[in-house]
């Protein structure tokens, strides 16, 4: 009967949670240095605040992206995490209303994009935006100059950028003009640029439209003229993510289409190597705009430690750390009282305060129907389609007719299944 | 000295084996009595009991969940919140107008997915065979640092399919490794990774070159039993060397050919890892194979959709259940014919 006790207990041991009271464990992954800068962060919070053990968990940006959706349908996972796939997942986070000391304060300081965050028509607190990002391009300035062509406007058109990058191509011979990554969400600005509308008069996505279809045949016509670097696209499938920051970093193209987190990556691997600059978005025949993002630090509501939650969450919230977060990891900030003070970026980096300076008046032409997507439920399968389909035109697999078809049965297709 | 050493070895052995002497007594008298009151068979199953527990929660219990996931649909992961709709997730799967052409498909990927996978088997399994044969050949003969040669042949089986992977996609991308030695040697350098059907050879060169030294130790053990008198009289007949290897190399390693060709099948049905890290898949939809496709439907797409991916893994299932069905009567007839010989 002891033994049994015994084995019992060991066996009840083993298998429980490894949560204990105290413990806050936080799941985090890295674009940049931020990792660094948030661990330092919460030293100092665990200082202060000894009764409390805050564990940050680094990982992969793909165990965000595929494993923790799992953690959390299965009501498990880490009591906080720093995700970017925030309205699919809004259902398993926690309202921080009851639990942070002043629900005011978040709703001033981080309301703005509480609706990113939570399911349609609430009202909770969900966390907040470690960074707002946006999507735009990067020159490599050396690369232009040595070429003798000049760095085009800030109304410069998508086609007018190409040309000039494809000149630099020509006189730098280089594999390719220029990159965009491999994601929906950053050819979305492009295509809302040229006049695209993703979301239907039921809030339901729309078939694509003529804005869509233009800048799409652009793309695959520009891979096909070997302009576009074709690797990055082709040759990978499905909705695979591939970034194109190697090869801007390795001088291997002229512009680069991305986001403003990409500034820090940039900085610290480019070094002096050569000069760059960000540029906002190129223009299309409806708008010059660019994508917004970002990432958020939300509560998970299976958590056993709210009270602790809540004061980390405080911690970290607190605007002279939301500034210090902000001026270390060179991201732009979320938090009201950060942007409307004066931010002194820590870089004696050139290029880094003129990209940051570039993506702050690039914040202020965003379209509205790019505004819209970060609180639109569906836009993870419009841009998972997008991807996917247009990779296998420019593979050679399907037409260009071909894959907007495609591409409008693979939304209706996912959208029925997920609201089953 | 060699008293010495045997001394040493048999005391060795006794002082490993006793802790299992010690648990084999204290377990005997139990045993004994379980033996009294069950009879033959009952221990047959007390013994049995454990392995078929760890199957059954294992294998058995996820297969079961399987079915009944691809009879669901919905993005939910618990299968109590999903939607039941029977046969409709493989309705999907089976919607075409020509099975030949995935365009008509309305899950074309998946067809697409089919289509490579079978192309892949046939173009793989082929050459891994006739590699595996050949580099068992070669191993066979008096060869100067023969365990050596073995060793690195064997070398890639030890690597983490990832491992693979990757540094085969160091040496062929754009700027990797081969076209280094391409532009050297004044060639043009070509994009293995993007263009279709170097991607396509890629994955079958890489997958051979990771698992041919298992293959090739399985043929290797076989012409090591083939008994050394039959070449004699063949050479003393004056047999030449490929006669020799038609009329008694060959028949007599007839079995662990077959061995190998199931386990190659079996294994090219399955091939995802390698060749996901190397090419994810692309380009295009050129290296797509099923593993894959039922990864990215089940786990890797933002809107996951389990009921299709357990209906694609089934249809997948059904595939290697014939093959080791195949497998395991070609292992029944050597048994046999080993009996009658």
């Amino acid at each position: 009967m002891r033994m049994n006790s015994i084995i019992l207990g060991l066996s009840a041991g083993l298998l429980s949670s490894t949560a204990f009271a105290g413990d806050v464990r936080v799941m985090w992954y890295s674009d940049g240095v931020e990792g660094e800068v948030i661990q330092d962060l919460l030293n100092r919070f665990m200082k202060d605040n000894p009764d409390i053990n805050v564990i940050l968990d680094n990982v992969a940006y793909k165990v965000v992206q595929e494993q923790l959706p799992v953690e959390l349908e299965a009501g498990r996972g880490p009591d906080i995490a720093r995700v970017t796939n925030i309205k699919e997942l809004a259902d398993h986070w926690l309202d921080l209303t009851p639990v942070v000391a002043d629900p005011a304060y978040w709703q001033t300081n981080f309301g703005d994009q509480f609706d990113w965050m939570r399911p349609d028509g609430s009202k909770v607190i969900p966390g907040f935006m470690t960074q707002l990002t946006l999507t735009g391009g990067f020159v490599n300035k050396t690369l232009f100059e040595q070429a003798g062509v000049p760095i085009p406007a800030d109304t410069a058109t998508w086609d007018e950028w190409v040309d000039a990058a494809g000149k630099v191509q020509q006189s730098q011979q280089l594999n390719a003009a220029f990159a965009i990554d491999r994601s929906g969400h950053r050819i979305s600005a492009a295509n809302i640029s040229y006049g695209a509308n993703y979301i239907g008069g039921d809030r339901l996505p729309a078939p694509i439209d003529a804005g869509t279809k233009a800048f799409a045949e652009k793309l695959v016509n520009w891979v096909a003229d070997g302009r576009m670097n074709k690797e990055i696209w082709v040759s990978a499938s499905g909705t695979t993510y591939r970034a194109g920051a190697d090869d801007f970093i390795n001088g291997q193209i002229a512009y680069y289409y991305s986001g403003s987190w990409q500034v820090a990556n940039l900085a610290s691997k480019i070094g002096k190597n050569f000069d760059w600059v960000a540029t906002g978005s190129p223009c299309g025949t409806a708008a010059c705009t660019g994508m917004p993002g970002g990432a958020a630090l939300v509560a998970v509501k299976y958590t056993k430690n709210a009270a602790e939650v809540g004061k980390v969450m405080d911690f970290l919230g607190r605007e002279d750390i939301m500034r210090e977060f902000t001026e270390r990891t060179l991201f732009l900030p979320a938090h009201k009282g950060v942007l409307a003070g004066k931010i002194d970026y820590k870089t004696d980096d050139e290029n880094v305060k003129a990209s940051l300076e570039a993506f702050l008046k690039a914040s202020g032409k965003i379209a509205p129907n790019a505004a819209a997507l970060p609180a639109w439920k569906w836009g993870t399968p419009v841009y998972g389609a997008l991807v996917t389909r247009i990779s296998q035109v420019m593979a050679g697999e399907l037409k260009l007719d071909e894959a907007f078809v495609r591409i409008d049965e693979d939304i209706k297709a996912q959208v029925a299944e997920a609201s089953k | 000295m060699g008293d010495v050493r045997n001394g040493i070895a048999t005391r060795a052995g006794a002082m490993i084996l006793a802790p299992v002497g010690w648990l084999a007594n204290v377990f005997d008298a139990p045993l004994r009595m379980l033996q009294r009151r069950t009879g033959s068979n009952g221990m047959a199953v007390f013994f049995l009991a454990p392995n078929m527990l760890v199957f059954g929660i294992f294998v058995l219990f996820p297969l079961v969940i399987n079915i009944l996931y691809s009879m669901t649909g919905g993005g939910a992961l618990f299968l109590g919140d999903r939607t039941f709709v029977g046969a409709d997730q493989y309705g999907r799967l089976f919607s075409c107008g020509s099975y030949l052409d995935p365009k008509s498909c309305t899950e074309d990927l998946f067809w697409i997915a089919v289509w490579n996978t079978l192309a892949f088997v046939v173009l793989q399994v082929a050459m891994m065979v006739a590699v595996a044969l050949v580099t068992a050949l070669v191993l066979n003969r008096e060869l100067r640092a023969r365990s050596f040669w073995r060793a690195v042949f064997f070398f890639p089986v030890l690597l983490s399919p990832v491992v693979v992977g990757l540094i085969w996609r160091w040496i062929l991308q754009r700027q990797g490794l081969l076209n280094l030695m391409v532009f050297e040697a004044g060639g043009t350098p070509v994009n293995w990774l993007v263009e279709r059907n170097w991607a396509f050879t890629a994955t079958i060169m890489v997958s051979v070159w990771a698992h041919v030294g298992f293959y090739a130790l399985i043929l290797l053990a076989g012409l090591q039993a083939i008994p050394k008198d039959l070449y004699e009289a063949a050479e003393m007949d004056g047999t030449r060397p490929l006669r020799v290897f038609w009329r008694i190399t060959l028949p007599l390693l007839a079995p662990n050919l077959l061995v190998v060709l199931v386990l190659t099948l079996i294994r090219a049905v399955q091939i995802f890892d390698e060749v996901y890290v190397l090419t994810g898949g692309g380009p295009g939809t050129s290296t797509l194979f099923l593993t894959q496709y039922i990864y990215e439907v089940g786990f890797a797409s933002m809107l996951r959709n389990p009921g299709l991916a357990s209906a694609a893994s089934i249809l997948m299932g059904a595939v290697l259940v014939v093959l080791t069905l195949i497998q395991l009567g070609i292992a029944r007839r050597n048994e046999q014919r080993g009996k009658m010989r």
